[in-house]
């Protein structure tokens, strides 16, 4: 199961897709948003996606991690719009035979998602706003130049 | 060719468009593209980085070579989680 949402996410959801007879683990993982980024407070995070590229990545993601760890279950539900501080804004739900496959599995999914999902988080300060993880696109100050 | 370019997130809000035309050479490659977008918005990023491309919903290389009518949309790194 892919779900891309602007609606609040319940972490039911991917866990009953992921639950059967034949496993003995459901392994969950829950992005949750956080309310400070460097002693500043963040008031609330706005998640942009690409719709069809993040659904396609997202899919991706699930194949190549059910295929690495040989399971056969693996839900993904992102959410995007305005998220609340403490909200959830990701889950991810493995169902495995056997655990360790299912925590290893619920990890390698995580950071694929966020190596290759075309999603975008916004923090949102009192006093301004930053996209996360665009540090890299900050333009250089202009160099001093010392007089002689 | 004039090919519409997508831009989300950090590149949307430096270019103030969600959208812009670009021109370009026919046979021009995804390197090609993103130098012009570079001419037409020196503000977008900066020199030294890498302004990653989609082509048709899939990341592409910059020797990737563009047709009238792709879908073109411009990465800014990501962050979801």
């Amino acid at each position: 199961m892919i779900e891309l949402t602007y609606d609040i996410l319940n972490p039911a959801k991917a866990t009953d897709a992921v639950r059967r007879d034949t496993n003995g683990a459901v392994v969950t993982f829950l992005g949750t948003t956080r309310d400070n980024f460097e002693g500043k407070s963040v008031l609330t995070l706005e998640y942009e996606a690409f719709d069809e590229m993040a659904v396609k990545k997202l899919e991706e993601v699930r194949q190549e991690v059910m295929a690495e760890f040989g399971l056969e279950q693996l839900a993904i539900s992102h959410r995007i719009g305005t998220v609340g501080i403490g909200e959830i804004s990701l889950v991810v739900a493995v169902g495995s035979p056997h655990r360790k496959e299912g925590f290893l599995a619920c990890q390698k999914a995580v950071d694929r998602i966020k190596e290759v999902v075309p999603i975008w988080k916004k923090e949102v300060y009192q006093d301004g706003s930053r996209w996360v993880a665009c540090e890299d696109h900050e333009f250089a100050p202009p160099e001093h130049r010392h007089a002689h | 060719m004039e090919l519409k370019v997508r831009l989300f997130a950090l590149y949307r809000e430096r270019a103030g468009s969600s959208t812009i035309a670009v021109a370009v050479q026919d046979g021009a490659t995804v390197a090609d593209l993103t130098a012009e977008v570079r001419r037409q918005l020196p503000n977008l990023a900066p020199p030294e980085v890498n302004i990653v491309v989609a082509v048709n919903a899939d990341y592409a290389d910059p020797d990737v070579i563009l047709r009238p009518g792709d879908d073109v949309c411009l990465i800014p790194p990501v962050s979801g989680g």
